[in-house]
């Protein structure tokens, strides 16, 4: 499925959030939506999932709105994995990861055999497994996020939205989550995840997507993106660059002084 | 090999999990039936019921057949009609609030029917026609619902719906105080308050057939809600995701908790706490998931409103302890214990 927003403009009360966003993602890309905090990067992702109505502009899937497709279809197919998806009650795991599965469900009737095995499947890709039984709210905050990661893969949908999935993560877990998102675009999914780590956004998405104050700033691949000029005036931070193993990492270094022309200059050192 | 034994221990897993629902839901069923049959044994002259049934069958006018058909059945079914509504629009308002603490009045729908009641007293409507009453106490609900529905419809999210119910309430409950201070004597206040006390005694079968079909529409809303309850476990932002209508959804439960709970105030008065701890208590059993609670606490709402209103006619207090008295003294102390283990879990 191929998800197409055009010239999104989203407004909360006085606040412009998002001001004529395009943003295209077809099967298999990984996209990587960074950009400092009030980007408009979560709200960008939930008009993308059809969660927040654009103020104007419209999201296609496959060149249809969302009212064509019907809210079930559509939540078949696009799955989206919320910042602030908390189980409020102490369902187990494995309650939690079925949720996923509630598009596909009848009224009354339990979880089907492709249900199950959908739910097994993404249990298993997110490494959930081993504590099934157990309820979410004893479990660390790495384990929850992947809880909620395999709740968002048990949909099994053609997009995968997700905001900033490895915030609670340990490294270990980040790399690994990265991983899985990566495997699931080279399955053949969309995927779009909200990220703050510049280092495994250029390592693992074949294209960024950087917003500065409800507008792309920048599209494409990450070395173009995270040019010195496009993340100075996008975060107000210089980076510091290294390379291992033929792949770049940057290190977000200091804040950049402002110049009299309101132009951003890189600091000297000192 | 490994394959095949997670997949048999997932089969597994699963039938337990649904045959123990469906086990559940059994077991309060014919608990149920049977606090309905020990309603209609518990009373204030001994009756033979079994003797009263085959008269009633029969087409005998005896006494005992009318005394079951006119005193004790209508008192029996109406317990569990009430019951059944207050349990399951307890379940359905805190799935939708995701608060452990939110009862079936939380939008504003119970102090409205009270109030329709109220006025129907104090205007002398009551004593000239049979059913005004419970009319007057829909009436107050639907009130209540439209005032909902134009709120729900201009995009009020489910925080402004919980302070239009606690402004409803608040506006309600100064009106029937209103009522009771300008009453024309203290007769007419008397009966008014011991009304709101909530009870179950001398109502007929006029009163299950009027509000019976209403609950029933009631309970298939709050029932067909429970894949978006489930689905609003994981906040309104997963829960639209999955391809519920949120809106949608609040309209839905506004009706179906105004026509059950509206209708179960309308005829027998403020039951409190039955729809506040039947949830809380059956909650562990269904694996805390809303969707399963609903049914559940629906049958857990009759047994405890039938076990209670035969309490009232086995204890021996006289005058008769109301029902809502009687449903609080028992409900207060359990939320004391609910707010402690709440605290002990956090």
């Amino acid at each position: 499925m191929r998800i197409d927003a055009r010239d999104i403009h989203v407004r909360f009360g006085d606040a412009q959030v998002l001001r004529g966003v395009a943003l295209a993602v077809g099967p298999g890309e990984m996209v990587g939506l960074i950009g400092a905090n009030g980007a408009g990067k979560s709200t960008l992702l939930r008009v993308l999932a059809g969660v927040q109505a654009p103020g104007e502009g419209a999201v296609l899937y496959d060149g249809r709105p969302s009212r064509a497709i019907g809210e079930r279809e559509l939540a078949r197919r696009v799955a989206f994995l919320a910042q602030d998806g908390e189980a409020l009650w102490p369902l187990s795991v494995a309650a939690v990861v079925a949720l996923g599965r509630l598009p596909y469900r009848r009224p009354f009737a339990g979880l089907s055999a492709a249900d199950r095995a959908a739910v097994g499947r993404a249990m298993g890709a997110a490494e959930v497994k081993p504590f099934r039984e157990r309820v979410v709210g004893t479990l660390s905050g790495g384990e929850r996020m992947r809880v909620l990661l395999a709740r968002a893969l048990a949909v099994e949908g053609d997009i995968l939205l997700a905001d900033e999935p490895i915030a609670a993560l340990d490294p270990l877990h980040q790399l690994q989550v990265m991983a899985l998102l990566r495997a699931t675009a080279r399955r053949g999914a969309g995927v779009v995840v909200v990220l703050h780590d510049l280092t495994l956004a250029a390592r693992f998405c074949g294209r960024l997507v950087l917003l500065s104050g409800g507008r792309v700033l920048a599209d494409g691949p990450a070395e173009a993106v995270l040019a010195d000029a496009n993340v100075a005036e996008a975060y107000g931070v210089t980076l510091a660059r290294g390379e291992r193993a033929g792949e770049t990492y940057l290190l977000p270094w200091e804040p950049v002084a402002v110049g009299c022309h309101g132009h951003a200059h890189i600091r000297e050192e000192r | 090999m490994s394959v095949v034994a997670s997949s048999v221990a997932a089969r597994r897993w699963d039938w337990s999990e649904g045959g123990r629902y469906a086990a559940l839901v059994a077991i309060l069923a014919v608990a149920t039936i049977g606090c309905m049959a020990a309603s209609l044994l518990a009373g204030y002259a001994p009756l033979d019921v079994p003797a009263a049934f085959a008269d009633l069958v029969a087409g005998r006018d005896t006494l005992a057949a009318l005394v079951l058909l006119e005193l004790r059945l209508p008192r029996a079914l109406l317990g569990a009609l009430v019951g059944f509504s207050l349990g399951i629009t307890g379940a359905a308002m805190q799935g939708l609030l995701r608060n452990p603490l939110a009862e079936p009045g939380v939008v504003g729908i119970s102090g409205a029917a009270a109030l329709g009641a109220v006025v129907v007293f104090y205007s002398g409507l009551a004593g000239l026609v049979a059913l005004a009453l419970p009319l007057g106490g829909i009436a107050g609900a639907a009130l209540a619902t439209v005032v909902l529905y134009g709120l729900v419809g201009r995009g009020a999210g489910t925080m402004t719906l919980v302070l239009a119910g606690v402004a409803i309430n608040s506006f309600a409950g100064a009106l029937t105080s209103l009522a009771l201070n300008l009453s024309p004597n203290p007769y007419a206040a008397t009966e008014i308050i011991f009304w709101l006390m909530g009870s179950l005694a001398d109502r007929s079968l006029a009163h299950v057939w009027l509000t019976l079909p209403l609950m029933g529409l009631g309970w298939a809303l709050l029932i067909l809600s429970g894949p978006a309850l489930d689905g609003l476990t994981l906040g309104e932002d997963t829960a639209r995701s999955l391809g519920f209508n949120l809106e949608r959804l609040r309209l839905q439960l506004i009706s179906g908790a105004a026509l059950a709970v509206g209708s179960a105030v309308a005829v027998s008065g403020a039951i409190g706490f039955v729809g506040l701890v039947v949830p809380h208590l059956l909650r562990p059993l269904v694996g805390h998931r809303p969707g399963r609670l609903l049914l559940v606490s629906g049958f857990g709402g009759a047994v405890l409103t039938l076990a209670a209103d035969a309490a009232v006619r086995l204890l021996p207090i006289r005058p008769e302890l109301k029902l809502g008295v009687v449903t609080a003294i028992v409900g207060a102390p359990f939320l004391f214990w609910l707010i402690y283990r709440l605290r002990r879990l956090a």
